[in-house]
C-alpha cells in the first residue's frame, strides 16, 4: 500500500462518512466550512478512521484535524506504506 | 409493539429491584440481557433465572459503575461479543438519607460516584456503539425526589436531578444520529431501597397517591421497555413520570 492508496481511502471515508461528493474532498477543503461537518460528525469521522487504519488518534490530535489534509497527513503518517 | 428482538440491552444494578424487574421485562420482549451488579453474584444469578424463565437470555456483566475504565472496557467487550449496544439503561444507584444538617461528604460522594457519574460513564460508553449503528436508547433512572425534593434525601435528590440536564444534553448531542435519551422518574416502589419506609410515611404516601398504592418494580419497567422501542423513536429528553400520580 503506497502513501497515495492510503490518501485516497482517507478521501473515501471521508465522502462516504460525511455523505458528500468524493470531488469535494479536496485536500485543503475545511471540514467545518467547505464539508458541513459539525463537532459530532468530526469526532465520528474520527472514531471511523481509527476502525478503518487499526490507529488510536487522540482528542489533542483531533482538534488539529481541520481539513482534509490534516486527516490524510495524520494517517499517512501512522501507517505504514507497503509495497 | 415493543418488540426488542435482537437489541443488545445493559442494565445497570440489575441485581435486585427495579434494575431487575427492567432487565426481565426486557428480555421477556426479545432483547438480549446484560446484567450488571456491583456485589452481590447470587441475586444478578435470580435476576437471569427470571429472565429465562420469561423466555429471554442474557449473561451476568459484574462492574462497579463508578470506575470509568470498568465500564468501558465491559461495554467494548459487549459490543465485540454480541454487536452494537442498542439499550442502555443507567439504574445503579445508592441512597443515604440524611438531614443535611448531618449530611456527610464521604455519603454525598458516593452518590455523586455510583448515580451521577455512573449514568455519565455508561451513556459515554453506549453511545459509541450506538451512534455507530444509528440506533441507541439511553435511559436514566431517577426519582420522584429528584424533582420534589424530600426531607432526609437533600443528597440523594440533588444526584437524582443531575439526571435530567444530563439526559437532555445527551438527547440535543446524538439526536440527529438515531439515539434517544430520556429518564425514567420512579415514585415509590417496593425494593429494598425503600425497605426501611414506616408505616406511618407508607399510609402518607398511599394517601397523597392517585393511584392508591406503592409501585412495583415491574410499573417503572414497563416505561422502559416503551422508551427502548423501536416505537419511541419520537421522544427524546423527556422525564417520564411513575409514580400513581404522585406528582403530574
Amino acid at each position: 500500500m503506497t502513501g497515495s492508496d492510503v490518501s485516497e481511502r482517507v478521501r473515501a471515508l471521508i465522502a462516504n462518512n460525511l455523505d458528500v461528493p468524493l470531488e469535494q474532498v479536496r485536500p485543503e477543503a475545511s471540514f467545518i466550512n467547505d464539508l458541513q461537518a459539525d463537532s459530532l460528525a468530526i469526532v465520528e469521522l474520527v472514531l471511523a478512521l481509527e476502525e478503518e487504519f487499526g490507529v488510536e488518534i487522540p482528542d489533542e490530535a483531533t482538534d488539529k484535524i481541520r481539513a482534509v489534509q490534516d486527516a490524510i497527513d495524520y494517517i499517512v503518517a501512522r501507517v505504514p506504506a507497503k509495497s | 409493539m415493543f418488540d426488542l428482538s435482537g437489541r443488545v440491552a445493559l442494565v445497570t444494578g440489575a441485581s435486585r429491584g427495579i434494575g431487575r424487574a427492567t432487565a426481565v421485562a426486557l428480555a421477556s420482549q426479545g432483547a438480549w440481557v446484560a446484567v450488571n451488579y456491583a456485589t452481590n453474584a447470587a441475586a444478578a444469578e435470580e435476576t437471569l433465572a427470571a429472565m429465562r424463565a420469561a423466555g429471554g437470555d442474557g449473561e451476568l456483566l459484574p462492574f462497579d459503575v463508578s470506575d470509568a475504565a470498568a465500564v468501558t472496557a465491559a461495554v467494548e467487550g459487549l459490543v465485540q461479543r454480541k454487536g452494537p449496544m442498542a439499550i442502555a439503561v443507567a439504574n445503579a444507584g445508592v441512597n443515604v438519607d440524611a438531614l443535611l444538617l448531618r449530611a456527610q461528604e464521604e455519603d454525598f460522594d458516593r452518590m455523586l460516584a455510583t448515580n451521577v457519574k455512573g449514568t455519565l460513564f455508561l451513556a459515554k460508553a453506549a453511545v459509541r456503539s450506538m451512534m455507530k449503528a444509528r440506533f441507541g436508547r439511553i435511559i436514566a433512572v431517577s426519582s420522584v425526589v429528584g424533582a420534589m425534593g424530600n426531607a432526609g434525601q437533600t443528597m440523594y435528590a440533588a444526584s437524582k436531578s443531575a439526571l435530567v440536564g444530563m439526559a437532555r444534553s445527551i438527547a440535543r448531542e446524538y439526536g440527529s444520529r438515531g439515539v434517544t435519551c430520556n429518564v425514567v422518574s420512579p415514585g415509590y416502589v417496593e425494593t429494598d431501597m425503600t425497605a426501611g419506609m414506616t408505616d406511618e410515611v407508607r399510609k402518607k404516601l398511599i394517601e397523597m397517591t392517585p393511584a392508591g398504592r406503592i409501585g412495583r418494580p415491574e410499573d417503572v419497567a414497563a416505561a422502559v421497555v416503551y422508551l427502548a422501542s423501536a416505537e419511541a423513536a419520537w421522544v427524546t429528553g423527556q422525564v417520564l413520570g411513575v409514580n400513581g400520580g404522585l406528582r403530574m
